[in-house]
């Protein structure tokens, strides 16, 4: 009984959150831009967007912080929201759409120096502390009990089992010899984006900010990895690329196995990314779409809506529990992938016969 | 701006705050952790070690007290085996000792009863003789007138040579 309560909690709490997601994208006529929301929320934001009722709208402002031909400018997004501000606006449409724009002495639109907190910045920020807290707490933990005490209960046990997992079952297996060197960046990978995708599953403040499934973020991460795979490679490994052991005509005047394994190198942290940012970010587009599916049968009638909402609740329930599965699964593959390529990199020549 | 083109100012704070994340846990998360994992595990393997080798000795120990305990017994059985012997042979000693005193003195009492014996025998001898001798100088120098005087004078020399010679 306990759980069908829960369960109908966790509809309710979807529904109401779902609705409130749909009323800042509803149009006047009623009609809902689905676009808009979906991408509304993937996309990066000047300022975060909680609810909508009625009218009034709960936003937290962020700093904006530009350098523009002006200089710098430092001010809240709030300023934003009734147009332009100390030359600055937010672009509609066009190559910019959405991000702060000025106009050039031709009046074109162009982007200045941007680092503003945005809704993105702020999650990753919260998402680093929440992280940082939670590891450090454990290590603190450590200090605080010898080791003749014995293991750690609860949740400095459960992160312990995660991290031995981690290091045992992946870094371990995949890097071989050598392996503590990496041991720290791929746990800090691991844990990083583990939290980051759960946080984005919160469907409220402070979770619910798409900041792993975001090209910028994985690609950082897959830059790290590409440094880690390639700063401490042995020689073995550099002549399989530039030298591969294939037939000389394949590599002799036109290099074209060299070239191949070259593009190599970049293609291994490009699929990182590319995995990471789009599984990620589907995930959320797809939790959204169906809770869309709501709105956009009302004006159809209530039989169809109550239909299509009952079914629309149980897809995002389904969605939403896959992706706690993804979740995890991603920071998983991209630690393991990140393992995998480095462990490539620290070959051996094969003692010839 | 498409959804593949990385936001520059996104990208900036993605490595400032990634770079600061990964330095605190790389320097005080992880390792630390790891490193206690690691040190737990040594422990145990510590202490198994050290509790088989405890058992081990406990084991030897066992065996020691109960060769200790048999060696105990077997000397207690001999002390007691060369106590009774000792008892034994005191008593015999002693009995065959009291039997030699008593056979001694025995002989001893019989030789100064012997002794004694024969002085008392020549003493009477010599008394005897001396009183025959005494009697029988009286008897010569006195002329004896009949039987009766005879008879008399005899006792009465008799009595005077007993209480002279006492």
């Amino acid at each position: 009984m306990k759980k069908v309560r829960y369960i109908w909690t966790l509809v309710l709490l979807m529904v109401f959150t779902s609705g409130f997601a749909s009323a800042g994208a509803s149009h006047e006529d009623g009609e809902v831009d689905v676009n808009e929301l979906v991408f509304g929320h993937i996309n990066d934001a000047y300022s975060w967007h909680i609810v909508s009722i009625g009218d009034a709208h709960i936003t937290i402002p962020l700093p904006v912080i530009v350098k523009s031909s002006t200089g710098w400018h430092v001010f809240s997004s709030e300023k934003l929201e009734e147009g332009e501000y100390e030359g600055l606006y937010i672009s509609e449409g066009g190559a910019y759409d959405g991000k702060i724009v000025e106009r050039n002495a031709a009046g074109e639109e162009v982007r200045p120096l941007d680092i503003s907190i945005t809704k993105n910045v702020l999650a990753l920020m919260i998402n680093s502390a929440i992280l940082v807290w939670i590891v450090l707490g454990c290590a603190r933990w450590y200090k605080k009990h010898p080791v003749e005490n014995g293991a750690p209960k609860g949740g400095v046990g459960m992160i312990e089992s995660v991290v031995l997992m981690v290091y045992n079952d992946v870094i371990k297996a995949c890097i071989g010899p050598d392996y503590q060197r990496y041991a720290p960046y791929l746990l800090t990978a691991f844990f990083f984006i583990l939290v980051n995708n759960l946080m984005g599953l919160i469907p409220f403040f402070p979770g619910g900010a798409n900041v792993t499934g975001n090209i910028a973020i994985t690609l950082v991460l897959a830059l790290v990895t590409f440094f880690f795979t390639n700063a401490f490679a042995t020689k073995e490994y550099w002549k399989e690329v530039f030298w591969p052991e294939v037939p000389v005509w394949l590599k002799a005047p036109i290099p074209m196995m060299p070239v191949i394994e070259f593009f190599g190198l970049f293609t291994k942290p490009f699929a990182l990314m590319i995995r990471l940012f789009a599984n990620i970010m589907a995930g959320h587009a797809a939790i959204l779409s169906l809770l869309a599916i709501i709105f956009i049968t009302v004006k159809i009638g209530p039989l169809i809506n109550g239909t299509m909402t009952f079914v629309s609740v149980a897809f995002g329930v389904f969605m939403t529990a896959l992706e706690v599965l993804v979740a995890f699964i991603q920071a998983y593959v991209f630690t393991m992938l990140s393992a995998v390529f480095i462990g490539l990199s620290r070959v051996k020549e094969e003692k010839k016969e | 701006m498409g959804l593949l083109t990385p936001d520059p100012g996104l990208l900036f704070w993605m490595v400032v705050v990634f770079g600061i994340v990964f330095f605190l846990l790389a320097k005080f998360g992880f390792p630390v952790i790891i490193k206690m994992v690691d040190d737990r595990k040594a422990y145990i393997d510590n202490s198994l070690k050290a509790a088989r080798e405890a058992n081990a000795q406990l084991a030897n120990v066992k065996a020691e007290g109960e060769k200790i305990l048999a060696q105990a017994r077997e000397e207690q059985a001999k002390i007691l085996k060369s106590a009774t012997e000792t008892r034994d042979r005191i008593i015999r000693e002693a009995q065959e000792k009291a039997r030699l005193e008593g056979d001694r003195l025995m002989d001893e009492m019989k030789k100064q009863i012997e002794t004694e014996k024969e002085s008392a025998i020549r003493d009477i001898r010599r008394q005897v003789a001396l009183l025959s001798v005494g009697v029988a100088e009286k008897v010569i120098r006195t002329k004896l007138a009949d039987d009766k005087e005879q008879t008399e004078l005899i006792s009465r020399l008799v009595d005077e040579m007993v209480e002279s010679s006492k």
